[in-house]
């Protein structure tokens, strides 16, 4: 072989070197947020504030617990309804809607996720809160589901177009029917990548404040009943963020904090078990 | 047992396009039929014809009779319960890529709700078996991947697969032309123990492939069958002209 010549080499060296660095650029905001989220808040992390509700202003002390709970439920909630949705749009553009109804429900889905969050806030107020006469934890929930329809369905009709028709086939020819063969092979193979969706569809949601701002509405103590005013982290950072004491300032450094932990948690924590189910080779 | 298919003035279309011009044909039970021709001559619009898998093609549709022992293959029978009775083998061998061997060769069962565990277990290991395989992988069963096997391994997993569901009829749409020599010797010779419980169809790209395995083949050209006759007649004395370039090679 002949010598590879000095330019090839230092091109080569180059190339690679940019490519490091927009690696590097891409992760510093993340790691920056973090690491002066940490810095901010971690001293105002103690046992009180995950265990006890908000104190007066002017007492020190209290916590956050009601709204890391709170967060927790209308999560729950919204991806209880928000996913199956999602998924169930997914799968009827990847493998019904290759022709105009598809096309139609494309086109708004793309719409809808550049509503803007607080719009889907009132969409939600209109819907829940009018009706229920109060706010509520489900109408939380529901604005977020809402947002989390059309990211986890565009995710998912583009993960199970990856799954080639080969293998649809395959399971045609033993016998099985056309739904039978969409949830038991089609979705089955594109497991990982519909929970991507869903997981990414979750993280965006999770942080989110504007739509819970006249939903779930917030709380100052204890609420248990998933259709009464809920605290959220989000809401309760929004409202110790701007106001004027250092004590609640500094507890919204901590609640945001807590929050981007719960975050990743959960999501680290989806994947872990993904990954237990899946087979050696797959 | 295998039985008997009779096909009668099948016409096939993608679309707008005649893929088959009036096919008309008679495989004999418990035998291997090769379909030899070259490449986009309508073999495997045929044979997936037999299993009313070429209407899984958006537009395309077919005319014409197609019998399957006593079955009636476009008048009267679901497509879904047809394709339990006539197996098929893909050219591309395509496991699961999510399930383990077992799950593989377990899902025609499963997925149309049998769930008897000890029977699934016995099908399995007779499913494995007659594909020649159960013994490069009865000791990881469910462990592994199907994906996670060579590409001769996963065909013959996928021929398994098929057997499992217990059909009359196995049609295969160039089972061997993604595999090296010795793989497809194995798979030949599967097929030849098949043929005793099995009607093979076999769809092949391979002149000595069809001769080695098959009684009968059929020569098809531009969407029509040219001919159609035992085996050693048409490779030493074929009545078409047509026939007789292909086999000695004068073009395809």
């Amino acid at each position: 072989m002949p010598p590879i010549s000095l330019r090839r080499r230092v091109t080569d060296h180059v190339m690679t070197g940019v490519a490091v660095l927009t690696v590097a650029l891409v992760l510093l905001p993340l790691f920056a947020i973090f690491a002066y989220l940490v810095y901010k808040g971690i001293g105002s992390i103690n046992l009180a504030f995950l265990t006890q509700t908000p104190k007066p202003v002017g007492e020190p002390g209290g916590g956050m617990a009601n709204a890391i709970v709170g967060s927790m439920v209308i999560l729950a909630i919204a991806s209880f309804l928000g996913v199956p949705l999602g998924i169930g749009a997914g799968i009827f553009l990847s493998e019904y809607g290759r022709n105009r109804y598809g096309d139609i429900v494309r086109f708004v889905s793309d719409v809808l996720n550049g509503v803007p969050s607080i719009v889907i806030g009132i969409v939600a107020y209109g819907l829940v809160v009018m009706r229920q006469k109060h706010f509520s934890a489900l109408a939380g929930g529901v604005a977020l589901a809402i947002m989390m329809v059309p990211t986890i369905a565009r995710t998912t009709e583009q993960m199970l177009l990856l799954v080639p028709q080969a293998i649809r086939e395959a399971a045609y020819g033993l016998g099985v029917s056309r739904w039978r063969t969409t949830l038991s092979i089609t979705l089955r193979t594109a497991t990982s990548g519909v929970i991507t969706g869903v997981m990414l569809a979750f993280a965006r949601v999770a942080g989110e404040t504007a739509p819970l701002l006249f939903t779930a509405f917030g709380n100052q103590f204890w609420n248990w009943k998933s259709d009464q005013p809920t605290a959220a982290l989000s809401l309760q950072i929004f409202t110790y963020a701007i106001s004027p004491f250092d004590e609640w300032h500094r507890q919204a450094w901590a609640g945001a904090l807590v929050l981007i932990v719960l975050i990743v948690g959960a999501v680290a924590a989806v994947r872990i078990a993904v990954r237990h189910g899946t087979l050696a080779g797959a | 047992m295998g039985v008997g298919i009779t096909v009668e003035h099948l016409n096939a279309f993608y679309a707008k396009t005649q893929a088959l011009f009036d096919v008309n044909i008679i495989v004999q039970a418990n035998h291997a039929t090769a379909l030899i021709g070259p490449s986009g001559c309508g073999k495997s619009t045929f044979i997936r014809c037999l299993n009313r898998m070429h209407e899984t093609i958006p537009e395309a549709r077919v005319e014409g009779t197609v019998r399957i022992g006593d079955l009636s293959v476009y008048n009267g029978t679901s497509a879904t319960q047809l394709r339990r009775r006539v197996g098929m083998v893909f050219q591309k061998a395509n496991p699961f890529p999510t399930m383990s061997i077992y799950d593989n060769v377990a899902a025609g069962l499963k997925l149309n709700g049998f769930r008897n565990r000890k029977k699934l277990d016995e099908v399995v290991q007779k499913s494995l078996n007659s594909a020649a395989l159960w013994d490069e992988v009865k000791d990881h069963l469910h462990k592994k991947s199907g994906a996670s096997l060579s590409g001769g391994q996963q065909q013959r997993l996928c021929i398994a697969r098929a057997l499992a569901v217990q059909p009359e009829v196995l049609l295969m749409d160039e089972p061997c032309s993604a595999l090296d020599p010795i793989s497809t010797g194995k798979i030949e010779e599967l097929i030849f123990q098949l043929k005793e419980q099995y009607t093979i169809v076999i769809v092949t790209h391979n002149m000595q492939q069809a001769a080695r395995v098959a009684e009968f083949t059929g020569f098809f050209l531009l969407g029509k069958m040219i001919e159609f006759d035992k085996t050693e007649k048409i490779f030493t004395n074929p009545s078409d002209k047509r026939t007789e370039d292909y086999v000695t090679g004068r073009f395809g």
